[in-house]
């Protein structure tokens, strides 16, 4: 946790579970974390352990069973679907392992579909904002081309891109550069760790070591449980990676 | 960025998905103007052929009525009204009624609404000796037609004899050697002959015709006929006696009436059958075509639900495939903050733009092919007369809400799916 910042999301007891025909997996169990503004965390663990299901939560698209999540002081599990839903476009920012880029949507319209979420509750468009985003990310020229015409580190900024429209306070990365070479992992996570230095808040599930070296700090899922949380850069011996 | 924007791009995006659903819209909206443009056309048509029908047959009996009338008056009068004590075996044995009755029959009868007859003619008949020549003769005392009151006069059948004038049968002339002018004493009285009829072969040539007045005068029978000669009227029916009588008799109880056979009665027979047989054949036609109608609609109330069910259903499971394909775009846009009100929107917004193009499409190619389909197909009628714009209005409104309403579940479906889920399963 970063010094004399505030919390950005803070999580006490989690616990979720899952019930199939044939079993119960209790996917996330008793965890609990706080995390600042200024934190770049780096979530990892064995594929299964619920690091996806933590992530969801944190979210505000999932929620807990038992525990309470809040974002920015507020428990968004306490608002309705169309309530949370708002509190997302507001708070909160997502990017994807596949980018989850609408296709048939150029550059500029995927990074202000965020828009449509903003407009319904009376926003303005955020034209400006997106330009500004995809100059600093470096595809300002590309503006008119649809992602089946980027490469792939093209389109995982402009996933980045659209995450950041509407300046949320925490942004969750799951394998943000899962699938992009060192090249343009590097540049996805200076541009996480230039996020963060900005004020906000960065949990970023990565089974990539360079990814892990780039956070500020960890914490170590396994088995739904949180086995060690370096929250200020500070690894716990004997536990973690 | 706005949701016009999305949905427009994401239908130049699934161009086929879009075009197979704008194509059912199409297809539906055609078969249904297709099916209530053969309805309307066979209805217009048949009224029109039904109409011609009557048109032609109305022609037709005005034409019989007009020969028939022609010819009844060419053969002269065939109904003979009598006292009603009046022996008719006696009228068949001397030709003429022994028994009278008033005159005044004759104006009572002229003066109400009789429509079985026309052209009364009231007389006063009896066989007797010209005792200044020696010749048996039959006398006929006439006073022309009584016009009926009710009717435009017609013109009559018989001129009336003038006081102080005979007209006299051809034997009787012939054989007396007299000549029109002649100054002829008849039982006592001077008259001038005025007429002198050619040949007939008939009583009419031993016949004399003398004014009704002074023939009632001579013979002391003042104010007296014996029979009321007339015309019947070919509006009677097919028991033609039968009605004039029931006519008759209210108006004039004493009497009774006999009418004359004739080829022109038979052919009026014939033709009053004729004219009825028209009339029932047009009562026929209408009847199938009326049948045909409710059997036309019966299969288009079952057809158009077909179409319209099946169009629906499948605009109902090409939304389903478009939801299927933009699970991830739908978690996306859930996750980013996306209201499900604005999903929901979406979805049917495709519906409806594919709904209202595709009616537009299917109207205006249905307007373009009908031209060439009319003569065939649709009894020559031109589009506007089984068409109207407010129907194709309504249609083109329906579509689009038909289209919706399709894409209404799945529609719901996206708006309710849960981002988690979705991105849980990534």
């Amino acid at each position: 946790m970063t010094d004399n910042q505030p919390i950005a999301v803070k999580a006490e007891g989690l616990h979720k579970r899952f019930v199939t025909t044939e079993e119960e997996v209790h996917a996330v169990n008793d965890v609990s974390f706080e995390i600042c503004a200024g934190d770049f965390v780096a979530l990892h663990g064995p594929s299964g352990c619920g690091k996806s299901t933590l992530l969801l939560m944190t979210g505000a698209l999932l929620s807990p069973d038992e525990g309470v999540i809040e974002i920015a002081g507020k428990n968004p599990y306490e608002l309705k679907a169309e309530g949370r839903a708002a509190f997302r476009a507001e708070h909160v920012g997502f990017v994807f392992q596949q980018f989850h880029l609408i296709p048939y949507l150029n550059v500029l319209d995927n990074v202000l579909i965020g828009d449509l979420a903003n407009r319904s509750s009376g926003g303005e468009s955020n034209g400006d904002r997106a330009r500004e985003l995809l100059e600093k990310f470096n595809i300002g020229h590309r503006l008119h081309h649809v992602p089946s015409k980027l490469s792939i580190g093209e389109q995982q900024r402009v996933a980045l891109a659209r995450a950041l429209l509407h300046s949320p306070e925490l942004v969750l990365a799951d394998e943000p550069t899962g699938n992009l070479d060192p090249e343009n992992s590097e540049i996805i996570l200076q541009h996480l760790a230039d996020f963060a230095d900005d004020g906000g808040a960065v949990i970023m599930v990565t089974h990539d070591d360079r990814a892990k070296a780039a956070a500020k700090s960890a914490m170590h899922l396994d088995g739904g449980e949180m086995i060690s949380s370096d929250q200020q850069g500070e690894k716990k011996e004997g536990q973690g990676e | 960025m706005n949701l016009r924007r999305l949905v427009m791009r994401e239908i130049f995006h699934r161009k086929t998905n879009f075009f197979l659903a704008l194509l059912g819209a199409a297809l539906a909206i055609v078969c249904v103007l297709a099916t209530l443009a053969a309805m309307r056309s066979f209805e217009l048509n048949s009224d029109a052929l039904i109409a011609k029908m009557e048109a032609d047959t109305q022609k037709e009996m005005k034409q019989l009525e007009d020969d028939i009338r022609k010819t009844m008056k060419g053969l002269g009068f065939n109904i003979y009204i009598f006292p009603k004590d009046q022996d008719m075996s006696e009228v068949y044995d001397q030709g003429y009624a022994s028994k009278t009755m008033p005159e005044e029959y004759a104006t009572i009868l002229a003066n109400s609404k009789i429509v079985t007859v026309n052209h009364l003619l009231p007389s006063l008949t009896q066989k007797l000796e010209w005792p200044e020549k020696k010749r048996n003769v039959i006398l006929i005392g006439v006073r022309g037609e009584v016009p009926l009151a009710h009717r435009d006069p017609k013109s009559p059948l018989i001129d009336p004899v003038k006081k102080g004038e005979l007209v006299l049968g051809y034997e009787l002339h012939r054989s007396l050697g007299l000549k029109l002018g002649d100054e002829l004493m008849f039982k006592g009285k001077s008259f001038k002959l005025s007429k002198a009829y050619q040949e007939r072969g008939s009583k009419d040539d031993i016949t004399i015709w003398m004014n009704l007045t002074e023939c009632q005068e001579l013979l002391g029978k003042k104010g007296l006929i014996n029979a009321i000669q007339a015309l019947e009227c070919n509006c009677a029916t097919l028991d033609r006696l039968g009605e004039i009588r029931a006519e008759l008799m209210q108006i004039l109880p004493n009497t009774q009436i006999t009418e004359t056979g004739s080829t022109a009665l038979a052919r009026a027979e014939s033709r009053t059958k004729a004219k009825a047989t028209a009339q029932k054949q047009i009562a026929t036609a209408k009847q199938h075509r009326k049948q045909a109608s409710a059997e036309r609609e019966r299969f288009a109330g079952v057809l158009l639900p077909i179409v319209l069910l099946f169009a629906m259903a499948w605009i109902a499971m090409l939304a389903f495939m478009n939801v299927r394909e933009r699970v991830t775009e739908i978690g996306v846009l859930r996750a980013i903050g996306v209201s499900s009100k604005i999903i929901l929107t979406a979805f049917l917004s495709r519906a409806v733009v594919a709904g209202l193009l595709g009616a537009s499409l299917g109207a205006v190619f249905f307007a373009v092919i009908y031209p060439l389909l009319k003569e065939r197909f649709f009894h020559g009628i031109t589009l506007g007369e089984v068409i109207s714009v407010s129907e194709c209005a309504w249609l083109l409104l329906a579509a689009p809400f038909l289209a919706a309403v399709s894409a209404w579940l799945p529609s719901l479906m996206a708006a309710q799916k849960d981002p988690a889920d979705v991105l849980r399963y990534d």
